[in-house]
Parts: C-alpha cells; sequence; structure tokens
C-alpha cells in the first residue's frame, strides 16, 4: 500500500525538478499528494490541512539545493516539521521523591490499558520501586482476573475488590500500599466511550479523589480519524499528563499519533509494541513521522529480525565463522530464520527507498526453497565436510531434492565462494558475522 | 436465511447518533443557504466525508459522482444535494448480498464459525453476544476458547458462556489452540450441537508466527469435519482508521475471510469504515455493535444502516 503513495509523492515531485526555486504553483501537486499520504496514515482532515499550509509557508521561496532534489527538499522540510510537533517536551513520568506516587491509566475500551499497565509495572519494578497494581475495571467480565494473572507473571502485587465501586477500590489500594510499604501504585481503569457522561464521571472522580502523581491516555495506534474527539474530551474531562500509544508493532502508520500531538499539548510518554510485557519503549518522535510518511520502515525490519534471533545460536555461529567451520548445518539454520520473517518480497519492502522499486520485481521464494531441498538432501557428514562431495554424492543429492545437477553445483560453487570470502575477512581480524549486527543495531 | 430478526431500527439510530451528526447533519447545514453548490461547498462535504473514515479515494468518488449528478439537476436545494450522497452510499454498500446472514445453515451440523481478529477489537465481547444471540433464536451453541495466550481470556469467555446459557470448551493457559478448537468441533459433532464458535487470540496481522498459528487451528477444524470452518468471520474495531481495510486484506490472504463484525461503531463519530471496507473488499459485513448491551449487536443491512444514517428525526 505505501509503496504506492510513496511512489505517487516521488512523481509529483518530479516536476519541481530542474527548477530553481520552490513556488506556490510547483509544488501544489505535490502538496496534494502529500495531503493524501497523511490523510491515509489517519491524520486528521483538519490537522492535515494546517500541517500542509504551514510546510508550504515554509516551502515556497526557498532556494532548490544543487546538492538535492526538490522532492527530497521537500520531504526534509515536512520530516523535521513531523518530528518537532510531535516530540518536543519529552518528559520521563514523574516519580515522587518521598510518599506514592500514583499513575492512573485511562483510555477508550480495548486500546491495551490493562497490558499497559502490566507493562510498566515490569518496568518500574525494575527500577526498585515497590508496585502495586490496581483493578478498577469492574465491569468488563474477568478483566480482574486479567490483571491478577500478569501481576503474577511478573511478581508484583494486584489489590482487587469484590464490590463494584471504581472509587473506592482505588482509595483503599492507596491505603493498602501505604499499610504494606508499597511506594507506586498504578490504576488500570475500565475502557469506557468518551461520550459515556457517567463513566467519564466515574474516572473523574477516581482522579479527584487521588489525585494521581501521572495519568496515562493510552491510545491504539491504529485509530482513525476520531482520534482527536476522544483524546481532547479526556483531556477536558481528565487532564492526563501524557499519551501512550499502543500495538505499534503492527503496520498502521499512526497518523494518529500527529492529530493528537495537534489538538492536546501532552507529550507521547511511551510506545507499546507486542504482548510480551517487556516490550515497553520511549517515544521516538523521528521514527514515527518516517512512519506517518510510509518511508519504509527498519525498525520493524529489525524488529522482525531480532524476534527470530537467538544470541545462543548467534554467538555459536559467530565462533564457527571465525574457526572457518560454518558447514551447509549453519546455512540451512540462516535460511530457516529467514524464511520465519516472512517471504523476501515483504522483508525487502520494509527498506526504506526499495519499496517502490521492488513492487513489480518478481522475487522467487521458491529458490530458497530449492536452496533448502539441496541441503535437506545431503547426509549429515556432506553437510559438515562438503569437500566429500564428489560427482556421484552431487547426482544422488540432485535426484533426491528434485532439482539438477546444475543446482546441486551451482549452490556448491556459492558455498565454496562464501567460504573463501569468510576466510580472507578471519585473516583480516575483521567483524565476522552479519548477523552479529542486529543484536547491537539502533537507529536513533 | 436470518437467524434472529434483531435489527431494531430505534437502537440502530440511537446506536449511530454521532456519525449522523457528523455526517448528514453537517452536511446540511453546509448546504443550507447556499445559493448555489460551488468547489467550497463540495469541499467541506468531502471534509465530513474523510472524518467520518470514510476515506480518502471512496470520497472523492463519492463527490465526483455527486458533481457529475448535481450538474444535471436543477433543483441543488439541500435535500437533493443529501439524496445524491445517500443514493451513492447505499449503491456502495448494496453491491452486497447482505440479506442472507448465512450459507445454507440446515445443511450443515453442527455449523462451525472461526472468529479472528487483532487485540482489542472485540472479538470475546462478540462471540458472547453472538452465543446469546444464536440461543435465543433457538439453536444448541457451543463455545471453544482458543486464546491460550492472553491472561483471563480463559475466564472473560466463561462469563460470557454463562449469560448466555451456553456450553464451553477450555483448556489452561499455554496450551495449543488448535488442540481446543479440535476438542470443541469434537464435542459439537458427537453431541449433535447447532452452531460452534471458536473464539481465538488477538493477532497483529503483521505477525507471521501467529497468521500461520490460525492456519493450523483452521486445519485441526477440517480434520473433525472436512466442509468446516463453514464460517470465519473478522472482527474489526469501528475506531479503526486506514488500517482496517489491511487487517481485512491480511486475514483474508491468510484465512478466507466469510464476512466481517464492525464493533464499538456507538458513540463515535464513525460507520464510515463501513463504507469503505465495502467498496473495498469483496468481503460482507455480517454484524456491527452499536451498543454495549447484550442485544446491541446486529444484523447489518445495507439499507437499514444508511437510512438509519440519514433519518435526522428525533430517536423515538
Amino acid at each position: 500500500m505505501f509503496e504506492d503513495l510513496t511512489n505517487k509523492l516521488e512523481t509529483a515531485l518530479k516536476k519541481i525538478s530542474g527548477q530553481g526555486k520552490i513556488t506556490e504553483n510547483n509544488i501544489s501537486d505535490s502538496l496534494r499528494e502529500i495531503r493524501r499520504v497523511l490523510l491515509d496514515a489517519d491524520v486528521n482532515y483538519k490537522v492535515a490541512k494546517k500541517f500542509i499550509d504551514d510546510v508550504a509557508a515554509k516551502a515556497v521561496g526557498t532556494e532548490v539545493l544543487n546538492s538535492i532534489t526538490p522532492g527530497q527538499q521537500i520531504t526534509k522540510i515536512i520530516f523535521d516539521e513531523l518530528t518537532s510537533l510531535m516530540g518536543g517536551s519529552y518528559t520521563e513520568i514523574k516519580i515522587n521523591g518521598s510518599g506514592i506516587t500514583i499513575i492512573l491509566v485511562v483510555g477508550l475500551q480495548g486500546s491495551g490499558k490493562t497490558t499497559f499497565s502490566g507493562k510498566l509495572a515490569r518496568s518500574l519494578k525494575s527500577k526498585n520501586r515497590k508496585v502495586l497494581l490496581t483493578a478498577c475495571d469492574v465491569y468488563r467480565p474477568a478483566a480482574i482476573e486479567q490483571l491478577k494473572q500478569l501481576g503474577g507473571q511478573i511478581s508484583v502485587p494486584v489489590f482487587t475488590a469484590d464490590h463494584k465501586d471504581a472509587v473506592k477500590i482505588a482509595k483503599d489500594s492507596i491505603l493498602y500500599a501505604k499499610e504494606n510499604g508499597l511506594d507506586t501504585v498504578i490504576i488500570d481503569t475500565a475502557g469506557r466511550l468518551h461520550v459515556d457522561e457517567e463513566m467519564m464521571n466515574e474516572v473523574a472522580a477516581i482522579k479527584e479523589n487521588l489525585q494521581p502523581t501521572e495519568t496515562l491516555f493510552v491510545v491504539d495506534s491504529m485509530t482513525g480519524q476520531d482520534a482527536v474527539n476522544s483524546a481532547k474530551a479526556f483531556h477536558e474531562r481528565i487532564d492526563y499528563d501524557g499519551i501512550v500509544l499502543t500495538k505499534l508493532d503492527g503496520d498502521t502508520r499512526g497518523g494518529c499519533a500527529l492529530s493528537i500531538r495537534a489538538v492536546v499539548d501532552e507529550p507521547i510518554k511511551f510506545v507499546s509494541l507486542g504482548e510480551k510485557l517487556d516490550s515497553l519503549e520511549v517515544f521516538h518522535p523521528d521514527r514515527m513521522a518516517s512512519r506517518i510518511l510510509g518511508k519504509g520502515d527498519i525498525i520493524s525490519l529489525v524488529e522482525k529480525a531480532q524476534e527470530q534471533y537467538d544470541p545462543d545460536d548467534a554467538e555459536e555461529l559467530e565462533k564457527r565463522l571465525r574457526e572457518n567451520k560454518f558447514d551447509f548445518e549453519d546455512f540451512l539454520k540462516q535460511i530457516k530464520m529467514i524464511k520465519k520473517m516472512g517471504s523476501l518480497k515483504s522483508i525487502l519492502g520494509m527498506i526504506p527507498g526499495l519499496g517502490s522499486q521492488i513492487k513489480n520485481a518478481d522475487i522467487d521464494d521458491g529458490q530458497l526453497v530449492k536452496v533448502e531441498a539441496i541441503i535437506q538432501s545431503m547426509t549429515k557428514q556432506e553437510r559438515k565436510s562438503p569437500k566429500i562431495l564428489n560427482g556421484n554424492r552431487r547426482k544422488r543429492i540432485a535426484r533426491g531434492s528434485g532439482t539438477s545437477i546444475q543446482d546441486v553445483n551451482r549452490l556448491i560453487k556459492q558455498f565454496q565462494d562464501m567460504q573463501k570470502v569468510m576466510k580472507m575477512l578471519n585473516a583480516g581480524g575483521g567483524r565476522k558475522n552479519p548477523f552479529m549486527n542486529f543484536k547491537n543495531f539502533k537507529v536513533n | 436465511m436470518n437467524l434472529f430478526k434483531n435489527i431494531n431500527f430505534n437502537k440502530l439510530k440511537d446506536g449511530l447518533t454521532k456519525t449522523r451528526d457528523k455526517l448528514v447533519t453537517k452536511i446540511n447545514e453546509t448546504i443550507t443557504g447556499k445559493a448555489k453548490l460551488d468547489e467550497e461547498i463540495l469541499e467541506e462535504v468531502e471534509e465530513i466525508l474523510i472524518t467520518s473514515d470514510i476515506g480518502y479515494d471512496t470520497a472523492t468518488r463519492i463527490i465526483e459522482n455527486s458533481r457529475v449528478k448535481l450538474k444535471a439537476e436543477k433543483d441543488r436545494s439541500k435535500l437533493n444535494v443529501t439524496d445524491v450522497i445517500k443514493n451513492e452510499l447505499i449503491s456502495i454498500v448494496e453491491s452486497y448480498n447482505t440479506n442472507s446472514e448465512f450459507n445454507r445453515l440446515d445443511q450443515y451440523k453442527p455449523y462451525v464459525i472461526l472468529v479472528v481478529g487483532v487485540n482489542g477489537a472485540g472479538k470475546t465481547t462478540t462471540i458472547g453476544k453472538l452465543a446469546h444471540n444464536y440461543k435465543q433464536a433457538g439453536l444448541s451453541v457451543i463455545i471453544g476458547s482458543a486464546d491460550t495466550f492472553r491472561a483471563a481470556a480463559n475466564e472473560q469467555l466463561e462469563v460470557w458462556s454463562k449469560r448466555a446459557g451456553v456450553e464451553i470448551v477450555q483448556r489452561s493457559i499455554g496450551a495449543d489452540p488448535s488442540a481446543v478448537a479440535f476438542d470443541t468441533v469434537s464435542i459439537a459433532k458427537k453431541k449433535n450441537i447447532d452452531i460452534v464458535m471458536i473464539d481465538t487470540a488477538g493477532r497483529l496481522h503483521t505477525k507471521q508466527n501467529l497468521m500461520e498459528e490460525l492456519k493450523k487451528i483452521k486445519k485441526s477444524i477440517s480434520k473433525v469435519i472436512d466442509y468446516a470452518p463453514n464460517e470465519t468471520f473478522l472482527v474489526i474495531d469501528g475506531n479503526t482508521g486506514q488500517n482496517a481495510l489491511i487487517q481485512a486484506e491480511k486475514f483474508s490472504d491468510v484465512t478466507d475471510i466469510t464476512g466481517l463484525i464492525v464493533t464499538k461503531l456507538d458513540g463515535t463519530a464513525k460507520g464510515g469504515v463501513v463504507f469503505q471496507i465495502c467498496s473495498q473488499q469483496k468481503v460482507p459485513i455480517k454484524y456491527i455493535g452499536v451498543g454495549e448491551g447484550i442485544d446491541d449487536l446486529q444484523t447489518f443491512d445495507a439499507k437499514s444502516f444508511v437510512d438509519a444514517l440519514f433519518d435526522v428525526n428525533e430517536v423515538a
């Protein structure tokens, strides 16, 4: 989907190529495309409009630099503008030096409050806070049970009660924390619609009674145009201090992040990626900007690789490479890892800039299957010492894998070439395993 | 055939109040008092359409078609403009055969429904409500809790099974979801139950491994009964923006989605997403959720939906 958009943007921007200055005239087509990109990313209509006007004001009159294309120049202006709009005043969550720190978690149904509460509890616990989770969702069936189980997983106590008075539960949990020497209370509330008066009153009452140190609004990053309305309504009633974006491990472009920041002047404090309790991160405005613009997603690629990456395996592999022991067995493992990440096309599509080029390219996952079949038709001994692969053995492998002897020869040749390169690298003493880089990979 | 006649027009209207306020009332306000329909008005109408999540392409197409139709018309009063847009919307949703809820239910027993979707879309709640509705319609129902991942998913579904008064099959957390599905369908077959519903763990469509797991669940169901599952429903949160389309597309790639259920359409300025999915996906919408009550999950009917949307008289 976004290869298409990036293409369009590139086409529209080409019109400015060769012109010395960005003018209202030559930029208008591009702006229309940018508007479309933003709307398709779920940026609110009004926010997108204002944003485009601001960008135009900045861009018009700018000299087109020789070193870059006008398209790149405008993209840079947009990117910087997006980044600064969503970033700015990043503040960590407030923690009381003395006394109890109370964190209130609010949001719509299904936005991910309970999972986030568990993640936050885990993260604060690792910073030596003595955390208590309070289950105030007295409406959704088994919501309390869910929090209890999450608390159990991370060994954090969970405060519950069997009545339906959420305000009282919240208040009691603070007393409980005091009595038990706990210094941080995270209050998980029921999901509610911002138009539900009664439910909004309830959460306002909790806030009023508790005077929390920090109130966080949790929002699903897939939310559409309505994000501005719920963010605004919650802010008017609850006056939260920060925003949490969840489910960013999906492929949503997350334009709601920009929309919300445009209507509510509160920082995005966390992003939540995935269901495991350790997948909580601080917010990076530049990553988000690149995501909204659909400029490929190198981060997801890295994360996908990491998901399949086993540090022990990698270490073992590195050792084998260093000792020139890399064999077909290792090769097979690598192929399997890549296959787990998805089709080759989808992997390549995540590389910035490549997206548009591979759209029509015919990338054949069958090649991998073939290679896999050939290796699997080798005996253990053959995989470990490819040197013994004589003509007869090769013939047998070709038959066994349903390929031709040429295919087998080609693979063995490639493998030998690879070994040669590695030998050279090893002799040079450089870093050998390309996969090791993933471990330390960070994009600011 | 429709299993239950649960389209309560007033309730539907009530649930869609916000969407209607946004879509229709605003369009009317925009057009009222304007002598002629100029570009500025059309742009405002476009804004209204886009902010209801109808999507850029769909909005542009409606505007284009309206422009063409209105050009030929002499009477460009407010009523007329609304009508043109309304007809455009109806034609989008009506290209579907949404009359039949299920395909030949009488010929398949048990009739197996697999329910899938991303995290927090409302799968479990939807299954609870559907179970209640099917039961009310006089059918025997069994539900299988194949969400063995999320904390307390079992307990949540159990509460719903009690509310609906239907049997439930569960295993402990971390168990193989395919095994739960297999057991549930096997029991249904043995006990001659009418409808089986299998709840699955929420999964983002970008998680390759989890999508593979869905295929496996499906396979294990068809091991018990070769024609099953009869339906695979994708549950989509009505608050979702453009990602809803991608979800529909990606889940279809893996599991052959036969119907969509759009939840949480009440209380938000939404509903636009319904038109977009209709116009770009080949999968019909089966049910929509317009409230939190057990009866608020309604059979989707294109015409009623648009009518309720455009009926600006006060809800009785």
